[in-house]
């Protein structure tokens, strides 16, 4: 606020106050009726027991006592955490690896990094359909209908021909491995953008000190990067554990035990079972595990730059 | 010397090599699933299982025809594009009013309101669908175009408003005074003077939300049920839905599907890479 702010509050009258607020009535009308109202209508229906029409009864917290010893809602949870974690230490390290390489003096830097963003630019739709094929294990007349097995047929390796997609152990290993092929492109390009900011004088100085390559990643890479690491670490977080269209539109041959993400919990509470008050607790305990879990990796990075 | 030197640049050459493999392997995991789906999109049902050459040996593109026209696409193509083009022109006009108003005028409750914006970017909300699905209902927004513009319109503009903001923050106070001397009103300042000098923020605003509203599932499966109304990813669900197998036509429509948005980005990428990081990185 300097001087200028303030003369010119002088000048404003009383009505163009109003007339100000005007350029922004769209969007906070907007927000409060599609953010603001939802919001707080979660935390209200998460107490009571409704179909989803006619009265509410108030139930207090006994949904979250149903939720605290629902079974599949914490596999459901353990199954996202699995895949959150594939993703972030192979999906991450993948991705850290190739802006390393991306981020020197090398040919085609930029057709590299035109194409490792393709996969993130297509829809979980798209790529689940298209890895469905690839992993299916179905036949037609007796041949491999899958990519991936008719491959392993061809390549004199039948006795690996496997149901990727239907055995519980492989299951979601696959979905863990088709969620890091469309998602390690963001990591990439954060990770790149964040390490064209660092002084190449850093660098030097290190090479004069005699520093090996190792050591430079450890002693200055990495530590200038971690601020950027942070953000990945939490969009990662919060990207994978919400994962959902991807399995959906992957494993579709309906949704089983073993498949099961606290999305799809959420969503067959509310329109396969019409409990509505069940799917808004499941929401809010989500919720507040995701707000905690990435408020644990802002904190523990803090921790650690000052290490 | 000499020796030392051509050891040097051996190894050099052989450090650069290895990492061009790397690249190179990871640039064709990420093309050739695509490949195989165009490749086998303009093959026949007869011959997808048996012609296994990288490149088929008769080309029938008639499996885009059938999708379109049996597969229902150009429905579900139009809507996707009316979706994307009102929802991403309504961003574009309510977040640089707001963004303007939050940087550059004054009025009772501004910080508040602008960091209610930026917290409900902050704060996960995984299942705001379930309460947003019975206020569409109750107000008889479910089944309609304008009820899934507006909730798209929603998710883009806690990330667009504050954007737009940091770019109107750096605009030069004096650029504004001058303009106002001149006797432009706060709608022309923004639009004379503040939106041409935001034009790479709009571009990762458009960019970013195309790709958002293309490729959104959850809220249009739940809200629009309707097969007229459907946009091409739930249009796209349920047309795998019965065509299991049919692989030639289901590639067809993930191609349909899939290349406007690559065209897009490939398109813009220049600001997307550039910019859109900082976007990331702000919020």
């Amino acid at each position: 606020m300097g001087a200028h702010a303030q003369i010119r509050a002088l000048k404003i009258p009383n009505a163009d106050i109003y007339k100000n607020f005007l350029f922004v009535l769209p969007a906070v009308v907007i927000f409060l009726l599609f953010y603001i109202y939802p919001f707080f209508q979660l935390f209200y229906v998460s107490l009571h027991e409704w179909p989803g029409i006619g009265p509410m009864t108030f139930v207090g917290l006994q949904n979250f006592k149903d939720l605290a010893g629902d079974q599949i809602w914490w596999a459901s949870i353990g199954h996202a955490g699995y895949i959150t974690l594939i993703a972030l230490t192979f999906q991450n390290a993948l991705a850290f690896a190739l802006a390393l390489a991306c981020d020197r003096e090398i040919r085609m830097k930029r057709f590299y990094r035109v194409i490792f963003f393709i996969p993130p630019v297509l829809s979980e739709v798209v790529v689940g359909i298209l890895w469905n094929w690839v992993l299916n294990a179905g036949q037609q007349n007796g041949q491999q209908i899958g990519l991936l097995n008719a491959f392993l047929v061809q390549a004199g390796l039948p006795n690996l021909v496997h149901g990727w997609l239907s055995d519980p152990k492989t299951a979601l290993t696959c979905i863990a491995v088709v969620h890091a092929w469309k998602g390690f492109g963001w990591g990439f390009m954060l990770l790149l953008a964040g390490l064209q900011t660092i002084d190449r004088q850093l660098y030097e100085a290190a090479r004069v000190d005699g520093a090996s390559s190792w050591r430079m990643f450890w002693n200055v890479t990495v530590p200038m990067m971690f601020p950027v690491i942070t953000v990945v670490m939490i969009l990662t977080i919060l990207g994978s554990m919400q994962v959902f269209v991807l399995i959906l539109s992957l494993v579709n041959q309906g949704l089983v035990y073993h498949t099961e993400v606290p999305v799809t919990r959420i969503l067959g509470a509310m329109s396969g079972t019409n409990q509505f008050g069940y799917a808004c607790a499941q929401a809010v305990i989500f919720g507040a595990i995701l707000l905690t879990v990435s408020f644990l990796v802002k904190k523990l990075s803090g921790f650690g730059k000052q290490a | 010397m000499n020796i030392f030197n051509s050891r040097y640049v051996l190894e050099r050459v052989a450090k650069n090599t290895a990492v061009h493999i790397f690249l190179m392997a990871a640039a064709a995991a990420c093309l050739l699933p695509l490949f195989w789906m165009i490749r086998s999109s303009l093959m026949s049902n007869a011959t997808i299982f048996t012609d296994q050459a990288l490149f088929p040996h008769e080309f029938n593109a008639g499996n885009y025809a059938t999708a379109w026209v049996r597969g229902n696409f150009s429905v579900y193509f139009l809507n996707s594009v009316l979706y994307t083009v009102s929802v991403v022109a309504g961003i574009v006009m309510i977040a640089s009013l707001a963004a303007f108003a939050f940087s550059r005028l004054r009025f009772p409750g501004r910080d508040v309101l602008f960091y209610m914006f930026v917290a409900a970017m902050m704060i996960p909300l995984p299942g705001s669908f379930v309460p947003l699905f019975v206020m569409m209902s109750k107000l008889h927004l479910t089944n309609s175009p304008l009820g899934y513009i507006l909730c798209m319109i929603n998710v883009g503009l806690p990330l667009s408003i504050l954007l737009l903001k940091t770019f109107f923050d750096k605009m030069p106070q004096d650029l504004e005074d001058a303009a106002r001397i001149d006797g432009c009103s706060r709608v022309q300042i923004l639009w004379h003077v503040a939106l041409p000098l935001a034009r790479p923020a709009i571009a990762v605003i458009v960019m970013y939300n195309t790709l958002n509203v293309w490729n959104e599932f959850i809220l249009a499966n739940l809200l629009l049920n309707d097969k007229s109304l459907m946009p091409l990813q739930t249009g796209l669900m349920a047309f795998a839905g019965t065509h299991q197998v049919d692989y030639p036509v289901l590639m067809a429509g993930l191609t349909i599907t899939a290349i406007p948005v690559v065209a897009v980005y490939v398109f813009m990428q220049k600001h997307i890479v550039k910019e859109l990081w900082t976007g990331v990185l702000v919020g």
